[in-house]
């Protein structure tokens, strides 16, 4: 019995009936990750032993007989930027290499309170900043459908974890497509929740305005159970919704009579592979077929959407990354004088990516430029929420490709940053909007999984599990992994 | 020459507020302390942490805006002020900037009989930095430089005035009411020494009569009365000295030297630097209940300038005594404690505006920090009152109430310091004080006035000053007919 390849929900079960223990369980998956690790590189951290030890205690209190959770002695994973106390939270940085949180993100505590077992920390384009996880300040994580292909980022290795059995499931972040991107490339399913649904607390900031945690997972059903636990309310969060969290398995039903999907044309058009293109018309006729309604809907705004969010990303993230100067923590390459320091601490210990990034913010942000770049950026933001908020008073929601390529090849786009930015242009404009975007495998071009999107009213994820629930129910499409063995 | 220009003067002055805990985390506010224990993940910028705004903030912020006579903002929002310096962890500071929590205020100053009005462009929150403890002299000389967090993410407001000051003195008095009016409402310690009150000071000069401003410097490190009005004298006739020589003055920002008593350059505006101010995304707007204003509002207390205008028109004290008793709200509170124990309020004022003041200055100590407290005070008037004990007698009494604490019954009574009254027990020092000075009692008999002090004086001696002077004077006037 291949334990690690199976969905939380299955082992769920298993554990709960105890045909298996979380330790052994837990084994599966660390051999598994012993087996194709060295392939694959999603970690950038494994903590084996604790994780024995955590489904050992698990195990034993379900002896006792206490109340469990659905995820109680489920092996994890999280994205390198969520902080684990006694645990390195790097960002896949050097300049954090060494940092160890002496605190727990909320979504960590919260995982770890539903008795969830931390396998150890993903691999990530550093500080976030990347779609190919080529930026990762150590070694890039490869797509296990194809080694010489990218996972996709920046939650890369979050992606390629779930994607070769690494962990049963994943948390990542996304400020601009870095949770359904990988997905999508990576053929699993990855939910990024609408801003302020789930507790920004312990994330190490990207951009604070658009940064959402979210869950990678092998099906629709193990994404609702995680967001169960880790969405909510949190006081520690000032952007945090006051808002009751619904139990989202309700949403697991084979039905979407009647619900009403746009499909925008500008997301269709130039630049989008032809074979991503039919697969979404593939997706819009079963789910008619199904009994919903599709139709092509204009969001006139979207062309703006990746220069706006360049600026604002840029913007925050030129402050949020500030901090990392060497005097309190991670690096600090020793100097003359204390300017000198934070000079070549940084200069070392950012890649270029980062520093490409810090300084087009701290232009935007100058005085004498902050209006035409800065405040114009927000203006734009505000139009494309609008385009939204305008759709969605005929949609129930969207749909669109995740991405408008497959996994592209190591290299191909590393040293033309502009055509990398593209391959965000169908998720940016979601975390512009702060709604809720929901990647969904759907067959594979090449071998290689191609994603299409939901896209949500805010606090809608309920009817993006539905509509995702629905097609996974009724086509095999949504399960491109059966053509993975072989490569790892 | 001196009448050639004017001096334009504007302060930014920034104070403490005396919040329990941190402006953005649950970090306790209190002075002291070992270096780096009032420090969680949050006021240290760790990767990953939130600030949450502590509600007590912007309440103490809205106090003092309103005690201050400002508009406050129905909509505001905290900014981002950036700039690297290792004693603020996140490299940048939580601040207002377009959107302050209060603006358009003002306050009135008295500078030599005359009454000004001053306005206040803004106060807004903000959050301290932390602290730089130097292996050397200078961060530039030092091999090393230490950090201590304690003070960062304390609350701050920032009140910045218009510049409608004229003179050094007219600064000073502005800072003595601001600070007066922040210990009124209670947000702030406003204690200069230990920086819980601070000011910058922007100077400028231009020709009388001109519309444009000079240009202007920037004073930092005024952290006392004398340092603000010292540094302000020696900045205007720097100034002075510069254009009558028809030189320019350079925008920047100086220094108070308090040993040189000199202000020196930091850095000129070509180095300023650009903060690159923008909303934190960290945080929510802040949207004002104006039921809660009103509130807040309604729970102000009785500010400085009515307590004085009562103190002068209820209580009958000078306007000099009514302006130095409620300069501060320790002084006023004592005060009025005082008073409400023994209604004599022209004795009370003379009394702490006496021996209470003096023996605070000569032993540096504030109000709070007096071993006298207002019932005593009162308790040692009334016996004075009452004849229980003389002036004279009271002024000894209070140097030791002062000293020691002691109530001044105890005092009177272990001293044996009660004076004597009993005209039998006096009578018999009486006769013995005649019989023993028969040269004054001729004296007195001739005519002559002044002897009858000398014998006073002898009762006196004989009582070990104890006798009730004025009963001794009677008792011999009685005796030598
Ligand atoms: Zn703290």
């Amino acid at each position: 019995m291949d334990l690690y390849k199976k969905t939380a929900h299955e082992l769920s079960s298993l554990l709960q009936k105890r045909e298996v223990s979380s330790e052994e369980l837990t084994r599966s998956v660390l051999d598994r990750i012993n087996k194709v690790e060295e392939k694959v590189k999603a970690f950038v951290t494994v903590t084996g032993e604790q994780a024995l030890e955590q489904a050992r205690e698990i195990d034993e209190k379900r002896a006792r007989g206490e109340a469990m959770s659905p995820l109680a002695g489920i092996p994890m994973a999280m994205k390198d930027n969520i902080c684990t106390k006694g645990v390195t939270t790097t960002c896949a940085s050097k300049i954090l290499y060494n940092f160890v949180p002496p605190y727990n993100a909320t979504v960590t505590e919260k995982l770890l309170e539903a008795g969830t077992i931390l396998l150890g920390k993903c691999n990530m384009d550093e500080f976030a900043m990347g779609s190919s996880n080529e930026n990762s300040g150590f070694f890039p994580t490869r797509n296990p459908h194809d080694l010489s292909a990218v996972p996709g980022g920046s939650s890369g290795g979050a992606a390629a974890a779930v994607a070769a059995d690494e962990a049963v499931f994943t948390l990542g972040s996304d400020t601009g497509g870095s949770i359904r991107q990988p997905a999508a490339f990576c053929g699993v399913v990855g939910l990024k929740p609408t801003y302020g649904y789930v507790s920004r607390y312990g994330l190490i900031a990207y951009a604070s305005s658009l940064d959402q945690i979210g869950p990678l997972t092998k099906d629709i059903t193990d994404c609702a159970l995680v967001l169960n636990v880790i969405a909510g309310h949190d006081p520690k969060d000032s952007t945090s919704a006051p808002v009751e969290v619904p139990d989202f398995t309700r949403y697991l039903v084979d039905d979407v009579k009647g619900l009403k999907i746009g499909i925008p044309k500008e997301y269709m058009g130039e630049g989008i592979d032809p074979r991503i293109a039919a697969y979404l018309k593939q997706a819009a006729a079963k789910l008619e077929e199904l009994g919903a309604m599709c139709e092509e809907v204009s969001l006139p705004h979207t062309e703006y959407a990746l220069p706006a969010y360049y600026i604002i990303a840029s913007a925050e993230a030129s402050s949020n990354l500030a901090r990392y100067d060497g005097v309190r923590y991670g690096l600090r390459v020793e100097a003359e004088d204390v300017i000198s320091m934070f000079c070549k601490t940084r200069s070392q210990g950012f890649g270029e990516e980062v520093k490409r990034r810090i300084m087009l913010g701290t232009y935007a942000l100058s005085s004498g430029y902050y209006d035409a770049y800065y405040l114009k950026a927000l203006k734009v933001r505000t139009l494309i929420k609008r385009d939204f908020d305008q759709a969605f008073l005929k949609y129930d929601c969207l749909l669109t490709p995740t991405s408008p390529t497959t996994a592209f090849k190591f290299g191909e786009k590393v040293n033309d940053p502009l055509a990398m930015y593209l391959s965000d242009v169908c998720t940016i404009p979601i975390n512009l909007a702060g709604v809720p975007g929901l990647s969904l495998p759907f067959g594979t071009v090449e071998g290689l999984p191609v994603g299409i999107q939901f896209i949500g009213k805010p606090f809608g994820e309920g009817t993006l599990l539905r509509v995702g629930y629905a097609l996974e129910q009724n086509t095999d499409l949504t399960k491109p992994k059966a053509q993975m063995e072989g490569v790892i | 020459m001196s009448a050639q220009y004017e001096v334009v003067i504007g302060l930014e002055v920034h104070a403490e507020l005396k919040t329990d805990t941190k402006i953005f985390c649950s970090c306790p506010t209190e002075f002291g302390g070992e270096e780096n224990t009032h420090v969680c993940p949050v006021c240290l910028g760790l990767p990953g942490v939130l600030p949450v705004l502590n509600k007590k903030v912007l309440e103490y912020a809205v106090r003092a805006g309103l005690a201050l006579n400002c508009e406050i903002a129905s909509f505001s929002k905290f900014d981002r002020k950036n700039y690297f310096y290792p004693d603020l962890p996140k490299a940048y500071q939580i601040s207002q900037y377009d959107l302050p929590i209060c603006k358009k205020g003002y306050l009135e100053i008295e500078v030599n009989g005359r009454k000004k009005t001053i306005g206040i462009t803004r106060v807004h929150m903000e959050e301290d930095a932390g602290k730089l403890v130097h292996g050397g002299a200078t961060i530039a000389t030092s091999r090393y430089s230490l950090v201590d967090y304690n003070r960062t993410g304390v609350p701050l407001i920032e009140i910045v005035s218009e510049p409608d000051m004229r003179s050094a003195e007219e600064a000073r008095a502005y800072m003595e009411k601001l600070k007066a009016i922040l210990e009124y409402t209670g947000v702030s310690d406003v204690r200069m020494e230990q920086g819980s009150l601070r000011c910058d000071a922007n100077i400028s000069l231009r020709p009388m009569g001109a519309k444009e401003f000079g240009t202007k410097t920037e004073i930092k490190n005024l952290n006392s009365f004398r340092a603000l009005q010292k540094a302000i004298e020696y900045e205007i006739e720097r100034q002075r000295d510069i254009l009558e020589e028809g030189g320019k003055i350079i925008q920047e920002t100086r220094s108070w030297d308090e040993g040189k008593g000199v202000t020196v350059s930091l850095r000129s505006k070509e180095e300023a630097h650009d903060y690159r101010y923008f909303p934190d995304p960290d945080l929510v707007p802040v949207v004002i209940d104006p039921q809660w204003v009103q509130e807040i509002r309604d729970s102000l207390p009785e500010l400085p300038d009515a307590k004085r205008e009562r103190l002068v028109q209820e209580m009958g004290l000078s306007e000099y005594d009514a302006g130095i008793i409620t300069g501060s709200r320790a002084l006023a509170d004592f005060f009025d404690q005082v008073v409400a124990e023994y209604n004599e309020p022209k004795m009370v004022a003379n009394w702490i505006m006496g021996e209470f003041l003096r023996l605070l200055n000569a032993n540096n100590l504030e109000v709070a920090e007096s071993k006298v407290k207002p019932r005593s005070l009162a308790a040692l008037l009334k016996a004075q009152a009452e004849g229980t004990i003389s002036g004279k007698m009271a002024k000894t009494v209070f140097e030791e109430m002062f000293e020691t604490g002691k109530e001044p019954g105890t005092i009177i009574k272990e001293k044996g310091m009660v004076q004597i009254s009993d005209e039998g027990a006096l009578a018999a020092v009486v006769e013995k004080v005649i019989a023993a000075n028969p040269q004054s009692v001729e004296d007195y008999k001739a005519g002559k006035e002044k002897a009858i002090g000398f014998l006073v004086g002898q009762v006196m001696k004989e009582t070990k000053g104890q006798a009730n002077p004025g009963l001794v004077n009677k008792l011999l006037k009685d005796k030598l007919g």
